[in-house]
């Protein structure tokens, strides 16, 4: 009885909470079978080859002979362990630092941010150390698109910070400087930017220059974000209310001292979902990298589903994409929450 | 006993509005001296422009013998010998009251974590709150904020602390925690300047009251001879409504 009751409360209210009611039913009722069945039920696990696929479901052994390529785009297989090893040693890291003493986390934070990143870029690439070169138009799939958003994503916050503080300064060439490069980069579509970052940039370069093609887009990317980063920010400075900066003139704090200590830390707390939000902007935005030719892990599916032994299997290769980038967003924005309740506990 | 601060014909103007009119002010060393006068009289911005959290137009203002000027180098050595207090306390939130009484020890003056520290818990102790050093500005009632604010500024050892209507923003039952602890300062040699309605603690600690009104200085006195024979209409009108 109390279960009738609570339906009835909850979902058959009034005609109208009826009505929705059963419309939704229906709807979960079209679409949520069908679609189990075809991943699951109906679906093909083993198997090497397209012909295997013949219970009429997902052909998931396209997605299974074709993973080390998904991941790891056309890195040479024997050299695949430098990924996994740098790879490794990032997630452990970020375990270890849950668990770390507070006293060492920010030894730790700034080993992640700075010579990591470095040291991983210099493993990757090779030509040190009697490690073969892997020049990096071999470097693809989800590897890529984790360079390209790792690296954006350390490298635009920073930015993104001194754009905002810039073009909140009161020196004219430093705010006005501020605000023509945010509503540039704004202003352009970032396949535009890309285009520009890939092919016009090498040929207005002095002949015998050469930048890698993977390094000009992650700076085109970081700019464009940055930007983008700088308002979210600039929303932040703007909530902090003026006798925070009174108070930390008055004892003495300059500028810097005031942004450091004072005004950011509280900024950045009130931004916290936007910056996540930008954040997982930027991730999704990465795909984009192939008009310059450049082969993430949906440009890896592209390739693959036109290969003439596995037609037709655009789909699959879809769907194990949009999981791929649903878990990594979602990871993003649970990080995001739990670092405000942790901030909201403390306050 | 020399000037340790000295206004001479000071104007400012916001915009079109003009905030102090030729305002000559000095203030002595170990002097007290309190500002009153109606809202909007100016009295707030006078004191503000005494640690330059606002700037003056015309005029000069010198304050320990260094002059008030665009010198940035000069203005934060003048702002760590003058604290400030607010009327709204400006706390820290997102530092614990112990760290918003040594953060500026460590990063203006350079001490040890320790060393700054241990001061903090000095000055807590005098303002008889160092069993919430731990607790943050949210978790005080506002007495107790207050009183951590103006801990927080004599932790930078001042010469001379500026109050900017201490008390405005509290109730009632609070007003007193705060006074006392600025009476027990007075009497501790501080050199204040307070811009306040309450006439209780004038009368008590002042060595002069300052009338102001509409941007000028009317009337600068004695304490006793301020609220006995104040000469000016606008001051008689103010003192009697206030008292």
């Amino acid at each position: 009885m109390k279960v009738l009751n609570y339906i009835r409360k909850r979902f058959f209210s009034s005609p109208i909470d009826a009505f929705l009611t059963l419309s939704i039913g229906y709807l979960i009722y079209l679409t949520i079978p069908p679609l189990i069945n075809w991943t699951l039920i109906d679906a093909t696990f083993s198997g090497n080859t397209k012909k295997d696929c013949v219970a009429g479901g997902a052909c998931w052994v396209f997605v299974k002979m074709w993973f080390n390529r998904f991941l790891y785009g056309l890195y040479p297989n024997e050299e695949i362990w430098r990924i996994n090893f740098a790879f490794s040693i990032l997630i452990i890291s970020i375990i270890v630092y849950r668990f770390l003493n507070p006293k060492f986390k920010k030894y730790l934070f700034i080993f992640l941010v700075l010579p990591f990143p470095i040291l991983s870029l210099i493993l990757f690439s090779g030509g040190l150390l009697g490690l073969p070169t892997v020049d990096t138009s071999e470097w693809g799939g989800l590897f890529l698109t984790l360079v390209i958003s790792i690296f954006a994503i350390i490298f635009c916050f920073p930015i993104g910070v001194l754009l905002a503080m810039g073009r909140k300064s009161n020196l004219p060439v430093i705010k006005y400087f501020s605000i023509g490069f945010i509503e540039f980069w704004r202003g352009v579509p970032l396949i535009t930017v890309l285009f520009m970052a890939g092919v016009m940039f090498p040929l207005l370069l002095p002949s015998g220059t050469n930048l890698d093609k993977l390094v000009r887009v992650i700076i085109a990317i970081t700019l464009f974000e940055a930007a983008y980063m700088a308002e979210v920010i600039r929303g932040g400075l703007q909530a902090v209310g003026r006798g925070q900066y009174d108070a930390s003139k008055a004892i003495g704090m300059g500028y810097w001292k005031s942004h450091i200590f004072i005004i950011l830390p509280q900024a950045l707390k009130l931004v916290i979902p936007g910056i996540a939000n930008t954040f997982i902007a930027l991730f999704k935005d990465t795909p984009l990298v192939f008009v310059v030719g450049l082969l993430e892990i949906l440009g890896m599916v592209n390739l693959a589903k036109t290969n003439p032994y596995w037609l037709g299997m655009a789909t699959e290769g879809y769907v194990f994409v949009a999981f791929v980038y649903w878990i990594f967003c979602f990871a993003m924005s649970r990080y995001s929450l739990s670092i405000e309740e942790k901030l909201k506990t403390t306050n | 006993m020399g000037n340790i601060i000295q206004l001479n014909n000071v104007n400012k103007w916001y915009g079109d509005f003009h905030v102090l009119k030729d305002i000559n002010f000095e203030v002595n060393e170990k002097e007290k001296v309190v500002i009153c006068g109606p809202s909007g009289s100016g009295k707030s911005t006078l004191i503000r422009c005494i640690n330059r959290l606002e700037e003056h137009q015309k005029g000069e203002i010198v304050v320990d013998g260094m002059a008030l000027d665009e010198n940035t180098k000069n203005i934060s050595a003048i702002r760590s010998e003058v604290g400030m207090v607010f009327q709204q306390f400006n706390l820290f939130p997102h530092l614990s009251i112990l760290e918003n009484c040594s953060l500026a020890q460590i990063w203006v003056k350079k001490k040890t974590k320790k060393d700054s520290e241990s001061l903090a818990m000095d000055y807590l102790r005098k303002v008889q709150i160092e069993d919430q050093a731990l607790k943050f500005p949210g978790q005080l009632s506002g007495g107790q904020q207050q009183r951590a604010a103006i801990a927080r500024a004599l932790c930078m050892e001042p010469k001379i602390m500026l109050f900017d209507e201490p008390t405005s923003a509290l109730d009632p039952e609070m007003i007193k925690e705060v006074l006392d602890v600025m009476v027990d300062l007075a009497k501790g040699g501080m050199t204040m300047c307070v811009v306040t309605h309450e006439m209780g603690f004038a009368k008590e600690v002042a060595d002069r009251v300052v009338f102001m009104d509409e941007g000028y200085i009317v009337e600068a006195k004695k304490t006793n001879d301020f609220f006995q024979n104040p000469e000016n209409d606008r001051t008689k009108l103010f003192l009697s409504q206030i008292l």
